[in-house]
């Protein structure tokens, strides 16, 4: 089905967040971080470089990790989002999220939502990664705080608490 | 920040997008928008209005039979999940796994990227020397343009306003053909601040053919023919590889504040030198 919107109008979209189907009436200009945040009221997803870079708004998109500030809301009409929000299920935390709290993976948290969308899809694609494939797999990640190095333990760790559950 | 507003179309087909590229003539096509969103968010650019080519499940895949043909919307995430692309192919993988991050090799499709014609974009090098061809569609029907007649300047190809590419064609080639890309990327941005890639047909240890070029250097990508020239009847030794590696630097070269002139020249010759070594280790 071809659809064509002009102008200032909006188009109705449709998509599926953290497993609940919402509905927005868009511009097509509007970002999808931008229908995240303040249409969706989820801010866990942040703005940093707001230039593509710093991946500080990396959500989840059909099963790829992705750039929020760099994708248009309308493009995501009909898909499925997963923001941080959504990564803990029935009151616990992510396999990922637990590896950053016990390896100190994060100091002031502000790039730690998309750097754990970026490692749960890591490690769902593979289950024991070394330490270089970690750093290959967040490269689009920005951190000004830590260096890193408590980063890819945390990975590490998740990565362990996974094999251990499957 | 924004892009100013502009009118949305979502085409299910080649054909209907064709026909909306010839209504809008100040539309843009909008790919993996990993350079156009940017760039409109910096209102650099400020098209009327997107012609979003996602939907259309046509210009996606890849279909290795001889020749190999990728269609203009399969994305750098689709290219490196192709166990397909072995071979002579590796300098697709080699060229792929290196482009930006995760991210934007998740959206940024090899149509997009040669269409946009960066200077400084990888697979512009990648397609020069694999001697492909791209097939692009207008109002008055279909025509192929070889990669060698693709690039004319920065940011411009011989692509019209008018054309959609649809996809690249990478021709067979008989013989032990091997391939290899290598850039000193840029540390801030990851884009290369040179890149060569290179074809060789080999013959024991004798370079019967080569294709070698460069991006990131000039202001748009380039066959390095006098390295080319330097290894093709020759038995690639240390010495022959030194002095195709020396040749490649005699080129009109740009400079800027992150690589001078003189450091890129360097660059173009040690990555030369490491490209047809890699290529050619590959070839055992
Ligand atoms: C953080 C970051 C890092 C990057 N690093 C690198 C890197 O290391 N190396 C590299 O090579 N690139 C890099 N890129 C650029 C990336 O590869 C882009 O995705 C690519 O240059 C453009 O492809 P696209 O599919 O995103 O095209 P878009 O941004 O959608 O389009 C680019 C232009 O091409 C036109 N166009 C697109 N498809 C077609 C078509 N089929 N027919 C006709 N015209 C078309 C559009 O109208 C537009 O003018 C990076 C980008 C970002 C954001
Ligand atoms: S805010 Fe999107 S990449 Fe930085
Ligand atoms: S914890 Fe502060 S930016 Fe990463």
């Amino acid at each position: 089905m071809s659809t064509t919107i002009t102008g200032p109008t909006t188009l109705r979209i449709t998509v599926s967040v953290n497993g609940t189907q919402r509905q927005a009436e868009v511009e097509p200009r509007l970002l999808l971080v931008h229908l995240l945040r303040d249409s969706f009221g989820l801010t866990g997803t942040h703005v940093g470089c707001d230039t593509s870079q710093c991946g500080a708004c990396v959500v989840n998109l059909d099963g790829q990790t992705v750039k929020s500030c760099t994708v248009l809301a309308v493009q995501a009409d009909g898909a499925t989002v997963t923001t941080i929000e959504g990564m803990a299920r029935d009151g616990k935390l992510h396999p990922v999220q637990e590896g950053f709290w016990a390896k100190h993976g994060l100091q002031c948290g502000f790039c730690t939502p998309g750097m754990i969308l970026s490692a749960a899809a890591l490690l769902e694609k593979n289950p024991d990664p070394s330490e270089d494939e970690i750093e290959h797999a967040i490269e689009g990640n920005f951190c000004r705080c830590t260096g890193y190095h408590n980063i890819v333990r945390s990975v590490q760790h998740a990565a362990e608490l996974m094999r251990r559950d499957a | 920040m924004f892009p100013s507003s502009f009118a949305y179309h979502r085409p299910a087909s080649v054909e209907e997008a064709v026909a909306l590229i010839g209504a809008n003539p100040d539309a843009k096509v909008l790919a993996g928008g990993h350079s156009l969103i940017p760039a409109m968010k910096l209102r650099l650019a400020m098209p009327e209005a997107l012609i979003d080519l996602n939907r259309i499940d046509a210009l996606r895949g890849i279909s290795v039979n001889g020749e190999v043909t990728i269609g203009a919307m399969t994305t750098y995430a689709q290219l490196l999940d192709d166990a397909g692309l072995g071979g002579r192919f590796t300098v697709i993988h080699d060229a792929a796994d290196h482009v930006g991050d995760v991210q934007v090799r998740a959206r940024g499709t090899l149509g997009g990227s040669i269409a946009h014609a960066d200077p400084a974009s990888d697979f512009t090098a990648v397609i020069l020397a694999l001697g492909a061809r791209v097939t692009a569609i207008g109002p008055e029907g279909e025509r192929t343009i070889e990669a060698d007649d693709l690039f004319v300047d920065l940011f411009t190809t011989a692509l019209r306003p008018d054309e959609l590419l649809t996809r690249i064609t990478i021709p067979a080639v008989a013989g032990t053909v091997v391939t290899a890309y290598a850039k000193h990327a840029h540390p801030a941005s990851g884009y290369p601040v040179v890149g060569i890639a290179a074809m060789l047909t080999m013959e024991g240890s004798t370079v019967s053919a080569a294709r070698i070029a460069v991006t990131g250097a000039t202001s748009k990508a380039t066959r390095l023919t006098a390295a080319e020239t330097a290894l093709t009847g020759q038995a690639a030794d240390a010495a022959v590889i030194d002095r195709a590696a020396a040749a490649a630097e005699g080129l009109e070269i740009n400079g800027d504040a992150y690589a001078s002139e003189e450091y890129r020249r360097h660059l173009v010759s040690v990555l030369t030198g490491r490209v047809i070594r890699q290529a050619i280790a590959r070839a055992t």
